[in-house]
Parts: C-alpha cells; sequence; structure tokens
C-alpha cells in the first residue's frame, strides 16, 4: 500500500467513525426519549 | 438463487478501500425514499388515536429504513444487472467503489434494525408489515418477477404500497378501509409510473436483460396497457370519497388530480414515438405521476384535519 492510499483509507475510516459516532449519539437521545414517551 | 449476485470487478484501486458513507447513503435510493416517507407519513396522520410525537418520528424513521434498506438489498442482487445499464450503471456496487458485501450486510442489519424498533417503539402489528414489504420487495420483485415476467411492476407494486398501511397500523395496531384504499391507489398507479419510465428507457432495459413490458410486448402494447392501469388507477383514486372515507377537499383534488393524469395517458397511447428523444409526454407523465401521488396523499392529510376540526 502507498502511503497515498494509506492516507485514502485513513480518511475515510475517519470519515466513517464520525459518521457512526454521530448516528450512535442520535440513537442514544431516540431510545432515551421512546422509553420516557412509554413511560408516560 | 441460480441466477444470484455475482462477483462485481474491483474499480480502478486495486486496495480493498472501506466504503465512502456516501455510498452507503446512495445504496438505500434517496430519492425514491421521499415518496415512501410521505406516504407513510400520511397514512399515520389520517389514522384515528394519538401517538406521541417522539413514537410517530420513531415509526416514520423506521419505514425510511426499512425502504432503504429494501433498496439496498435491491442493489446487491442487481448489482450485474446495473452495470449494463446507463441509468444505473454509476450506482456503488457496478461503479466498484464498494464490496458486495459490504452492501448485504448494510441491508440485511438495516433491515432488522428498522423492524425490531418498529416493534419496540410502536406494536409488533406496525413491525410485521413492514417486515412483509422488506421480504416481499426483495425476494417476490426483485429476486422472483422482475427477471421474470413483464407483469414484474404490476405485482411488484404492492411492494411500495405498503407505507400507509404500515403507517396507519402504527398509531391503531390494526388496518382499515382507507389505509386498504390508499394501498390500492399506490398499487394501480405503478404500472403507469413505472411504464411511461420504460418507455424511454428500453433499451436499457433490453441491454440488461431485464423483461419489462417495452421489452417484451413492445411499445403499442405497452402504451395501451398505461391507458388501462390508469383507467383502474382513477377508480381506485376516487373509492376513497364515493366510499366516505374521505371528504370533499380529497375528492376534487382527486378529480381534477385524475383528469390531468388520463389526459396525458391518453395522449401516450395515442402516439407511436420510438426515439426516445422525442418522448417528451412519456417523460412528463412520468414526471407528473410523481407529483400525482404526492397532490392526492397531501389532500388525503388536509381533508382529515379540515373535517376532523
Amino acid at each position: 500500500m502507498t502511503p497515498e492510499e494509506q492516507k485514502l483509507v485513513q480518511e475515510r475510516q475517519r470519515a466513517r467513525a464520525r459518521i457512526m459516532a454521530m448516528i450512535l449519539a442520535a440513537l442514544v437521545v431516540l431510545f432515551f426519549a421512546i422509553t420516557i414517551a412509554k413511560m408516560a | 438463487m441460480g441466477s444470484g449476485p455475482q462477483p462485481v470487478q474491483p474499480g480502478a484501486s486495486a486496495v480493498p478501500l472501506p466504503a465512502d458513507w456516501r455510498d452507503l447513503l446512495a445504496l438505500t435510493k434517496p430519492r425514491v425514499l421521499t415518496l415512501v416517507v410521505f406516504t407513510g407519513l400520511c397514512g399515520l396522520l389520517v389514522a384515528p388515536g394519538e401517538l406521541p410525537l417522539v413514537l410517530a418520528f420513531t415509526a416514520i424513521l423506521c419505514i425510511a429504513l426499512g425502504a432503504g434498506a429494501a433498496g439496498a438489498l435491491n442493489q446487491w442482487y442487481e448489482a450485474d444487472r446495473d452495470a449494463k445499464m446507463k441509468r444505473t450503471a454509476g450506482r456503488p456496487l457496478p461503479a466498484g467503489r464498494m464490496s458486495r458485501e459490504t452492501a448485504l450486510h448494510f441491508g440485511v442489519g438495516l433491515a432488522a434494525f428498522s423492524v425490531l424498533l418498529m416493534g419496540v417503539a410502536t406494536n409488533w402489528f406496525a413491525a410485521a408489515i413492514l417486515a412483509t414489504s422488506i421480504l416481499f420487495y426483495v425476494f417476490i420483485y426483485t429476486i422472483w418477477l422482475k427477471p421474470r415476467t413483464a407483469q414484474n411492476i404490476v405485482i411488484g407494486g404492492a411492494a411500495g404500497a405498503f407505507p400507509p398501511l404500515i403507517g396507519w397500523a402504527a398509531v391503531t395496531g390494526d388496518i382499515a378501509a382507507l389505509p386498504v384504499a390508499l394501498f390500492m391507489l399506490i398499487f394501480f398507479w405503478t404500472p403507469p409510473h413505472f411504464w411511461s419510465l420504460a418507455l424511454f428507457v428500453r433499451m436499457d432495459y433490453a441491454n440488461a436483460g431485464i423483461p419489462m413490458l417495452p421489452v417484451v410486448a413492445g411499445e403499442v402494447a405497452t402504451r395501451r396497457q398505461i391507458l388501462g392501469y390508469t383507467s383502474i388507477m382513477g377508480v381506485a383514486a376516487l373509492a376513497p370519497v364515493l366510499l366516505q372515507l374521505t371528504g370533499a377537499i380529497y375528492g376534487v383534488t382527486a378529480l381534477l388530480a385524475t383528469a390531468v393524469f388520463a389526459a396525458m395517458a391518453v395522449q401516450v397511447s395515442l402516439r407511436r414515438e420510438s426515439d426516445p428523444a422525442r418522448m417528451g409526454p412519456e417523460r412528463r407523465l412520468f414526471k407528473y405521476s410523481v407529483l400525482y401521488l404526492f397532490l392526492l396523499f397531501g389532500a388525503v392529510v388536509v381533508d382529515h384535519w379540515v373535517f376532523a376540526a
């Protein structure tokens, strides 16, 4: 793997990790809200 | 799955790149999702009873995720066929930007998550209809009907007709006459919608070996069938008001919008143009058919709000 290819792979992995973190944070909020709504 | 997926040749890069998140998003067919989400939302809004806002949002999210999963699994299965069509050759799989395994895992994971979340957040009846719609789209339409019969989108159209049923069921836990009428409307709307598209991308379908009606029965027969199904769709469009499931706002909207649809379908049925570049009326009918569904479903909701107030 050339340095350019390695850089590209790392960029993709970073972008996916950021998106995954945002999705997980949104799911935490969503499941909390669902729980509260179900309990009400 | 004898004629199932074959390995797609990797793209220009020899390095197995992780899939870009934008390609994962593209796998869900976001443009198709707008209509699915809208019709599901309308089903949810006109259902009797109340659903807390966060649960209503979750139900719509699940419909979107389920439809996205079905789109991803469709692209996973059809990657080799998509590669032969100009319209679809740039998709992530045929373009070699993603491995088939990634698409399969993404699709299955998203499908399972959407059904489980729907069941937990609303009810398991709505989750079962959502699961049925995903399975119908993947197994009945994509794998069984699409490569085998010109009636593929007639029967397969049911897959796209489920969202109003799911939206309704998410609120009530059962189904009733109105969501069934809305299901029938989308079901009979699908053939003229897809066949008007198939007329001007006929060569694409022929090259990919997909037996769409213009490829198998010819353009004249397709034009006749568009008119025939438009007539049935007209009856389905007026059924909610004739059965007194909706009021005058929907009735007038359905009457006027269907009259325009019918006029365009008559024009398409009388034409004998086979050059895609000159198929203006066919393209206009295809575009109008999308607007038509938005108009009618929007009218159902407005009608419900006005007469329920």
